[in-house]
């Protein structure tokens, strides 16, 4: 039963490094730069849920539509004031930028909220589920987490393959000159993907701080850290393969810490990450292009 | 001039301005401490600004030179950095003159550095572009949880290893040196500035030597087409191999001199975020640009330094700054400005080519 506890805590964990890794993917694919802000906006959507459930009193679920307002619009502004002056420049340049957006947002909220730990409390509620006669116990949070990452990730498939903005998505992500050409504006295209993925952040850092409820400037580092080797895991720039780098990484995880140590736990899942890449070198579900002269 | 142009076969301009900075940065800073016009902040950076400096050498290496994207660097540092403490204390009573003991645990950790060098170069060196960046930086974060659960002690039978808890009991007067996550306290700070900056001399007498050379030019063929390097003979492998363990070796002294300074050292000194800020400092002051790299270090660790007075901003505007010289660098407005630059030189030129006739 404790197997299945900690599977179950492990798939829980890993819904919120799918949901922050297909944010890293759709950036990835699209844009073709590493946003390492990516970890940041988590931290700011925590911020802002806490704020407007604490301070102005609103119902939890209120404050999740206005985190993911406020990131969404974050995300599109970074892209519009940092990223976008550098669209041709090379990929190292904007590294470093997505970088020093990272330093921006991190300091802001040290500046804003101070330094010391906020206690996050859960938007599900402390409601549980209890199976096999009290023996396990699966708490909401735990739940919604799961049900919101698979209900996330069948929306954006959909949307990615039915509509004319997903179409437009993929066009860019293939090829942006062409695309250019065949009349799809990769501007808009560009900052509706960081919207879509800073919003996804917003959800990410809101489940995150239910789950682990501890709230600081740097609480959306690591996760950032983890969600990206997820998505590369699975293969960078593809969708199914974000979730299920995700799910893997933070079962992975919760293994490592219950079997093997807590403190090794990191050092192990970097260690299979490893493993993986070199075994297949473009991820789990990567496309492998082969290498023209 | 001509002297020192034959001194360093590579004859080049950059070899003469990288050597010419750290002298003359040495000898601007030896009147201020010697005439008191320093303030204690920017003497306590002393030692890390050389150990940043080599650090960032080192890493332009790896990704200007070899040309790949290197997020882990840190984990190097971290490597050289206890491996040098372990040598510095225990060769403590054999090898009293500190100088020559930093020298030693130098280039131990130099040693160290360069063996995980090459057990990360060979899967990490299989790799392309993102993943390899991707794969270093995650040999980095697990140097720092192995480091991190790391228990070395020395008593009268030698030293003593285990990981993930103090699985030895140690003998009367026996000492741990490195304590798990609580790290290393009570260390001899022997770094100084001197022995800074003749690590830093050292690195770019060695990197600069090695750039200019065959093995230099063979990596850079590499670096710009691969395919094509192979196909003229260049064995493609190991001079990657090479240039990466080279750059790990120098990250590791540059850990252990950072380390000296310090009396308390803990893993998670070097975590990614170390890594990061020496990136910081290869991108901002030019890819392949060894002396860019020089300055870069040197001002963007006195610059949080600067900005003291901004209190609680100053990481801020040191993340703005950042951004901002991101932009400025690989906006129109700059290569605008050389452009007018290069237009008013061809027509200065021309109307001297005229006035010539």
């Amino acid at each position: 039963m404790t197997f299945l506890s900690y599977l179950i805590s492990g798939i829980s964990l890993g819904s919120v490094y799918a949901i922050i890794a297909l944010g890293y993917t759709m950036v990835y694919g699209i844009a073709k730069m590493l946003n390492f802000a990516h970890g940041d906006i988590i931290m700011v959507g925590g911020y802002i849920s806490f704020c407007t459930t604490s301070y102005l009193g609103l119902s939890p679920f209120i404050s999740v539509i206005f985190a993911i307002i406020v990131c969404t619009a974050l995300g599109v502004l970074t892209e519009k004031l940092a990223y976008k002056p550098l669209r041709s420049a090379p990929s190292l340049a904007v590294l470093i930028t997505a970088i020093g957006v990272s330093y921006f947002l991190q300091n802001a909220a040290l500046l804003i909220w101070g330094s010391s730990p906020k206690t996050f409390t859960s938007v599900v509620g402390s409601w549980s589920v209890k199976l096999f006669g009290e023996q396990l116990t699966i708490s909401g949070t735990a739940l919604v987490t799961v049900l919101a990452c698979f209900v996330i990730m069948a929306a954006l498939t959909l949307f990615t393959s039915k509509t004319k903005m997903g179409t437009a998505m993929r066009a860019v992500s293939e090829d942006k000159g062409a695309a250019q050409l065949m009349g799809i504006n990769v501007n808009t295209t560009i900052s509706v993907t960081f919207a879509i993925g800073s919003g996804l952040a917003a959800i990410a850092g809101v489940l995150l701080c239910s789950a682990y409820p501890t709230l600081m400037p740097t609480t959306g580092s690591m996760p950032g850290i983890k969600a990206f080797t997820a998505a590369v895991f699975g293969g960078i720039g593809s969708i199914p393969g974000a979730m299920l780098g995700g799910i893997l990484l933070g079962i992975i995880e919760i293994f490592a810490k219950a079997y093997i140590s807590t403190q090794l736990s990191d050092a192990v899942v970097f260690a299979v990450l490893i493993v993986v890449l070199i075994v297949k070198p473009d991820g789990l579900l990567g496309k492998h292009v082969n290498e023209k002269v | 001039m001509k002297s020192i142009k034959t001194l360093f076969a590579g004859k080049k301009r950059d070899t003469v301005i990288s050597f010419g900075i750290v002298i003359l940065a040495f000898i601007i800073v030896q009147i201020m401490v010697a005439t008191g016009n320093i303030s204690s902040s920017l003497k306590g950076q002393l030692v890390p600004i050389c150990a940043y400096v080599v650090m960032a050498v080192s890493l332009n290496f790896t990704v200007g030179i070899l040309g790949e994207l290197s997020l882990g660097h840190a984990g190097f540092m971290s490597v050289g950095a206890f491996a040098g403490i372990v040598a510095t204390t225990s060769l403590a009573d054999t090898i009293p003159f500190a100088p020559l003991r930093l020298a030693i645990a130098m280039v131990i950790g130099g040693i160290c550095a360069a063996i995980a060098g090459v057990i990360i170069g060979i899967p990490v060196l299989r790799l392309k572009g993102d993943y390899l960046a991707i794969v270093t930086l995650a040999f980095g974060e697990i140097i720092k949880n192995i480091v991190n659960v790391l228990y070395i002690g020395q008593d009268g039978k030698g030293l003593h290893f285990s990981l993930l808890e103090q699985g030895f009991e140690l003998e009367e007067g026996g000492k741990m040196i490195i304590n798990g996550p609580m790290g290393v306290s009570g260390v001899a700070k022997i770094s100084t500035f001197t022995s800074g900056v003749v690590l830093i001399l050292i690195t770019l007498f060695i990197i600069l030597n090695l750039i200019n050379s065959r093995t230099g030019r063979a990596v850079m063929a590499v670096r710009d087409n691969r395919i094509a390097a192979e196909s003229i003979g260049i064995p493609v492998t190991r001079c990657r191999l090479l240039a990466f363990v080279i750059s790990a070796a120098f990250a590791g002294m540059a850990g252990t001199l950072y380390a000296m300074n310090y009396s308390t050292v803990t893993a998670t000194k070097f975590d990614f975020n170390t890594s990061i800020l020496v990136l910081v400092f290869v991108v901002l002051g030019g890819l392949g640009n060894i002396w860019g790299s020089i300055i870069a270090a040197a001002l963007l660790t006195i610059l949080p330094e600067l900005l003291r007075a901004m209190n609680d901003y100053r990481m801020l505007i040191y993340a703005i700054l950042l951004i901002a010289m991101m932009i400025f660098n690989n906006s129109g407005i700059k290569t605008r400005l050389l452009e007018k630059r290069a237009a008013k030189k061809a027509q200065k030129a021309e109307t001297a080519g005229k006035e010539g006739a």
